[in-house]
């Protein structure tokens, strides 16, 4: 009791206890499911963003003299009805499906997450207002609303390049609202807490009570539910350029590969142009449910138990 | 007492609950959790409040410190009328007034190390340097019975009673004249709660910090409290100086408590009086004396004329018809 505050400086070396985020990687660690979820991703990834720099067919393109054929030593899994690899194409459209769904995730996770917090926190006008703003967006059928929004894009022409960027843009328009509900319910259980009343009593900075106190807490659920929307992101791209609405030849995603099974012949056939991406789209949103359900028992273990 | 002004003024605190009913203006019944109460806290002196589950013992207390809002009346603090105050002074004058909550489980963020818990009003407040924070966590942390080999915890890593030492250092490290303290040691087993207890003794003697003492045991606040309030329904039934109101007490409500403090003598043999039935409901409470319905001493006049809150003795105040 009698030492100084000058000893404080001598040893600093106090007992520390592991970050809580440690605590949740090791918990995580211990997830077989959600590793093997981990696991492919990561292949997936890797196949999609090295792969083509092995396929010596990247440049090559158009092959007039090679249509339809058949999987063999030299394509893998054949060539579609231009003359295209189709390992080749399925790794280039894995670049832009996987973009795409990471991009809608991060676009809806920020503007949720921010509109969410505001929501929340600041409650009164400001709440009511982006809250039946979210409620009028939720209660369009989404798929629907991409269908006309898409179209309304066909008609302003807008250069291929650019599509990717758009289509992101739809789809976190039509994810944002769940996440901002989830982020303000959040928010408002947490507000009841006493800790939050404590930095009212301690009279914080409205800055320091968002940013160190709340923020802090409602990450984990952005992470679990932005993993999880990656899925949900994936699959709606699919379906968008399955019908030509979203990504559009030349550039592939696994969506538009897919249309291949809309002809008779091909469907019966050629089962090699769409079983591939098929089994790409299935697999790649599988592992991450698998990845964001682990994540979620990591985070918080009581959460399974419910 | 001293002629001095007082710390805190209550003056004719009311607050409802469920007044407007939302949107459509339902008509929700309104709930009187506290209803016309007043008081004064001396300085230097710890005041206590006793009453039942739903008395507004705590309601009055997060009144004091505008942690919520107020119906109608005045809290004054130093004069000054804490709700009147803007945003910005209030703030200023937060790290006078402090708050030591219930539970000590809810009470600290599960995500902050405790040291940055205890020192981040000090930052936020600009009331010292940043690499001064360290030594001042350090100090209350020692005044309240932990050490620095503490701070780089999380709450979880804790019991009960070391975290609401944390929860009191988190208090005492603004320095504070005045500190509300709710029920701090009902949530915490009979042991513990001899230790914290006796660091408010501890924090009386050694700090000149002047106390509102909230809790339902009244053997906790005979031994911290120098003037006790007792609550019942929202209302002050009688207020006065400790051995006044130990030793006779007026009010019937005041008596019956009492007689129900448990005494370490298996030998000793007491009137207890045993009060019927609950605690009304507070949406729809009893007319006249809201006491009443329990008092064996009850009247046709008390069922009709509410009681004053009348001053029978220098200090003493009591709400009855009978006294």
């Amino acid at each position: 009791m009698e030492s100084s505050a000058v000893t404080l400086e001598k040893n600093k070396k106090l007992p520390r206890s592991s970050s809580l985020w440690r605590q949740i990687a090791r918990r995580f660690l211990q997830n077989k499911m959600s590793l093997i979820g981990l696991a492919f991703l990561i292949f997936i990834i890797l196949f999609s963003f090295i792969g083509p720099f092995f396929s010596p067919y990247v440049n090559l393109g158009v092959d007039p003299t090679n249509i339809n054929q058949s999987p063999s030593a030299q394509h893998w899994l054949g060539t579609d009805k231009l003359g295209r690899d189709v390992l080749t194409r399925l790794m280039l459209a894995g670049r832009i499906s996987l973009l795409v769904g990471l991009g809608a995730m991060v676009m809806s996770v920020v503007i949720g997450g921010v509109l969410g917090i505001i929501s929340g926190f600041y409650r009164g006008i400001v709440d009511q207002i982006i809250m039946r703003i979210a409620d009028v967006l939720m209660t369009l059928p989404g798929l629907p609303l991409l269908f006309i929004m898409a179209a309304i894009l066909s008609e302003w022409k807008v250069p291929t390049e650019y599509r990717i960027y758009i289509v992101m843009l739809m789809l976190s328009i039509v994810g944002w609202p769940g996440l901002a509900r989830l982020v303000r319910s959040q928010i408002l259980s947490l507000s009841e807490r006493q800790f939050m009343q404590a930095t009212e009593a301690l009279g914080l900075r409205d800055t320091r009570k968002l940013f160190k106190h709340l923020l802090p807490n409602i990450i984990p659920l952005l992470i679990v539910s932005g993993t999880l929307s990656v899925g949900g992101a994936i699959l709606s791209e699919s379906t968008l350029s399955f019908f030509g609405l979203g990504v559009v030849p030349p550039d592939a995603s696994w969506g538009n590969m897919i249309t291949s099974a809309n002809s008779l012949l091909d469907f019966q056939k050629r089962p090699w142009l769409w079983v591939p991406p098929g089994l790409a789209i299935f697999l790649t949103v599988i592992s991450i449910n698998l990845l964001g359900d682990g994540l979620r028992d990591a985070i918080d273990p009581n959460m399974r138990r419910r | 007492m001293t002629n001095e002004a007082p710390l805190i003024e209550v003056k004719n605190l009311k607050k409802y609950f469920g007044e407007k009913g939302g949107l459509f203006q339902r008509n929700v019944s309104v709930v009187k959790a506290v209803d016309d109460v007043s008081f004064q806290i001396h300085r230097g002196e710890t005041f206590g409040l006793v009453g039942e589950s739903g008395s507004g013992k705590s309601t009055i207390g997060k009144s004091i410190l505008r942690l919520q809002s107020i119906t109608e009346g005045e809290v004054l603090f130093d004069g000054k009328d804490v709700h009147k105050l803007s945003n910005a002074e209030m703030r200023n004058l937060r790290p006078k007034i402090q708050f030591i909550f219930q539970d000590p489980y809810s009470s600290l963020n599960p995500r902050i190390r405790v040291g940055d818990a205890i020192g981040e009003a000090l930052l936020d407040h600009g009331l010292c340097e940043k690499h001064e924070v360290a030594s001042k966590v350090k100090e209350v942390l020692e005044i309240c019975g932990l050490s620095e080999y503490h701070m780089n915890r999380y709450p979880h890593e804790f019991s009960g009673g070391q975290r609401q030492r944390i929860g009191i250092a988190r208090a005492i490290i603004l320095q504070p004249e005045f500190i509300v303290a709710d029920e701090p040691v009902s949530a915490l087993d009979v042991s513990i709660q001899a230790q914290i207890i006796n660091l408010f003794s501890k924090l009386q003697r050694d700090r000149n910090i002047t106390f509102l003492f909230i809790s339902h045991d009244l053997s906790v606040v005979e031994h911290l409290c120098s003037r006790i309030g007792v609550l019942y329904l929202g209302t002050m039934m009688e207020l006065g100086s400790r051995e006044q109101l130990y030793s006779n007490p007026l009010h019937p409500y005041t008596k019956a408590l009492l007689s129900a403090v448990p005494i370490p003598d298996p030998t000793l043999k007491r009137e207890r009086i045993i009060l019927k039935g609950d605690i009304p409901n507070p949406a729809n409470p009893p007319s006249g004396c809201k006491f009443h319905t329990r008092c064996p001493f009850a009247t046709e006049r008390c069922k009709v004329e509410v009681p004053e809150f009348k001053e029978v003795e220098s200090g003493r105040f009591v709400a009855c018809h009978l006294v």
